[in-house]
């Protein structure tokens, strides 16, 4: 298109040119507003975590801050009790990250490398798992987790996670050990290698990319659930963000700047992954959609 | 597995020990598998298949939970909240099937350049998707109030009447939830469209903008069809992600007002988890699943055309 516009004729030359500037101008001039209206609910909130509650009920909603009060996160975060929901989240999230991302890399490679009776069965086990309605798993995860005497701890929710995770990780570390070339393995099989070392010494290494994707991605989906910490855990010390911020909610009911100010800290460690991440978070979100 | 056992049995009793190390070596890819499907089995294939069971029974969590037969399907066929949740769970899958896929190839082909300032587009519209529904619940409720944001914006812009009850009124609440969840799911469907674009063939574009089509033409003849196997994928995913709506329900309005927001996911919470119908709850959860697995079935199918052709 660049090369067919330069022709001799000097009049089409300029007008391509001038046009090009003009047409910038109006990309940004569509783009700009359009963010600026779609993440109004994000500006909302924060302008809202730092008024005060006479502010918001004399002004409205929707008017800018006459107060400044950053106490509401000082409230939110010891009185509200965000420190423990903040912490148990953590708690909870990064277990689960190693268990599903361990044991998914050893199905992903035994799927990957391996040509054996039923390979393709468990692929899709995994992933068709992967992609069910919670509420058909619910009933039954309850359940076993009273049995197993996990129910109302950290466990519960930690294994869960853990094991329902392997079937999207496994999806998407099987696709990516497939396109390592199989030379690699072939020369360490004739040093002698054993497949568990191939595993930990060859193809773990040459995964990292892969594994940082579904790491952030996974830290994320898991940080953020709310469902199972609904379900499997009932103690208010044990609640992880998601919970605790519903809780906080029902302890400040109209005091919207607390509940505000309470967010904007519960979301902190998902956006700080996203902003420093965001290559990886991106490439785990588009290798997990089937390439 | 069964005849590898056998065979390895015979291996330890007489035969060569390279024999023994070429049987040992068939079984490798099954230790690998062991712990993973283990877990798997135990956490999220045999709940299902439980489930599938609890829903011909009366279980309570309490007393005993003998087999009931169909009894709780035909209560179900016959309970006014399934049809509306189902009506509802129908709406929202529209929703997503629409909006957020006009809107996200709209941006994604709008953002497919590298004009300085594209990633921070990207990211910013992309950003709702990073933070908990949770948080996306409480600041959208608060934005739905009567007296919230978007009623206080429609005043100023002249409206005149009594503010709207976004989350009061039964005619607009499955719609307003809806509304939240959509602002969550462009990004999303942006970037996976964004993944798509890249591997359509620009210079096809650009020769057909030679041969004289417009902009538009060969949009809508060259990059359309190039995506549609993204599109496909984009469709089912978005399915399911309807059919699996719990937490904006539950947050916002529990389902409320009168059941009118309410979704198959939320009714099989409060029947299990509030009612203690467990029984009850399975077979609505049963009902969801066996909608969702048409779909998941659609995907394995896609997903195995291309490993056929690997």
């Amino acid at each position: 298109m660049a090369s067919a516009s330069v022709t001799s004729d000097p009049y089409v030359y300029r007008k391509r040119r001038n046009w090009k500037p003009l047409r910038i101008a109006f990309y940004y001039a569509f783009l700009i507003p359009l963010l600026l209206i779609w993440l109004v609910p994000i500006f909302m909130t924060l302008l809202t975590s730092v008024r005060s509650l006479d502010d918001i009920t004399l002004n409205g909603p929707f008017s800018w801050p006459s107060s400044f009060e950053i106490e509401n996160f000082s409230e939110a975060w010891s009185s509200g009790g965000l420190n423990r929901y903040m912490l148990n989240s953590f708690i909870i999230t990064i277990p689960a990250l190693i268990i599903c991302l361990s044991l998914s890399s050893l199905a992903a490679f035994a799927l990957a490398r391996f040509t054996f009776k039923g390979n393709l069965i468990i692929y899709f086990t995994f992933v068709g798992g992967s992609l069910l309605p919670f509420q058909i798993l619910m009933l039954p995860v309850y359940q076993l987790s009273n049995t197993l005497n996990l129910y109302d701890t950290y466990w519960a929710l930690i294994i869960f996670h853990g094991a329902f995770q392997i079937g999207f990780c496994t999806f998407v570390l099987r696709n990516f050990i497939r396109t390592i070339p199989g030379e690699i393995f072939d020369a360490a099989r004739i040093d002698g290698a054993s497949e568990f070392r191939i595993y930990h010494q060859h193809v773990m290494p040459l995964s990292l990319p892969a594994l940082a994707a579904l790491a952030t991605l996974e830290f994320t989906w898991i940080f953020n659930d709310y469902l199972w910490a609904l379900i499997l855990v009932q103690r208010d010390k044990l609640k992880p963000v998601t919970t605790g911020l519903a809780s906080l909610r029902g302890e400040y009911i109209q005091a919207f700047n607390i509940q505000f100010a309470g967010t904007l800290i519960a979301v902190v460690p998902t956006v700080l992954l996203f902003i420093f991440l965001q290559r990886y978070f991106i490439q785990g979100l588009t290798m997990g959609s089937g390439k | 597995m069964a005849e590898i056992t056998a065979r390895d049995v015979s291996s330890f009793s007489g035969t060569t020990r390279k024999q023994y190390w070429r049987d040992i070596h068939r079984l490798t890819p099954y230790l690998f598998l062991i712990l993973p499907i283990a877990l798997y089995c135990a956490w999220v294939i045999g709940p299902m298949f439980y489930s599938v069971w609890m829903s011909f029974t009366n279980a309570d969590g309490i007393s005993r939970q003998d087999y009931i037969g169909q009894a709780n399907f035909r209560r179900l066929f016959n309970d006014d909240i399934f049809w509306t949740s189902l009506l509802n769970n129908f709406k929202w899958l529209i929703a997503f099937i629409t909006f957020p896929i006009v809107a996200g190839l709209g941006l994604a082909i709008l953002l497919n350049n590298d004009l300085p300032g594209t990633r921070f587009f990207k990211a910013g519209f992309f950003s709702p998707m990073v933070v908990s529904t949770v948080v996306i619940g409480l600041v959208w409720s608060w934005m739905y109030q009567p007296y919230g944001m978007i009623n206080e914006v429609l005043s100023r812009l002249g409206r005149d009447a009594m503010p709207i009850g976004f989350l009061a009124d039964p005619e607009i609440v499955n719609w307003a939830i809806i509304g939240a969840a959509l602002w969550r799911q462009v990004g999303y469907v942006m970037l996976l469209y964004l993944a798509g674009l890249k591997n359509v063939d620009r210079t096809l574009v650009e020769a057909s903008r030679v041969d004289g089509a417009s902009s538009f033409q060969s949009f809508k003849d060259i990059v359309i069809p190039m995506l549609q196997p993204v599109t496909v994928i984009i469709v089912v995913i978005s399915v399911i992600d309807a059919l699996r709506s719990f937490d904006l329900v539950n947050i916002m309005t529990r389902g409320g007002p009168f059941n009118q927001s309410s979704v198959l996911a939320q009714m099989m919470y409060i029947e299990a988890f509030n009612n203690y119908n467990m029984g009850y709850g399975a077979a609505i959860a049963t009902v969801l699943a066996l909608i969702s697995i048409v779909f998941i079935f659609a995907y394995l199918r896609r997903m195995l055309k291309d490993e056929m052709e690997y």
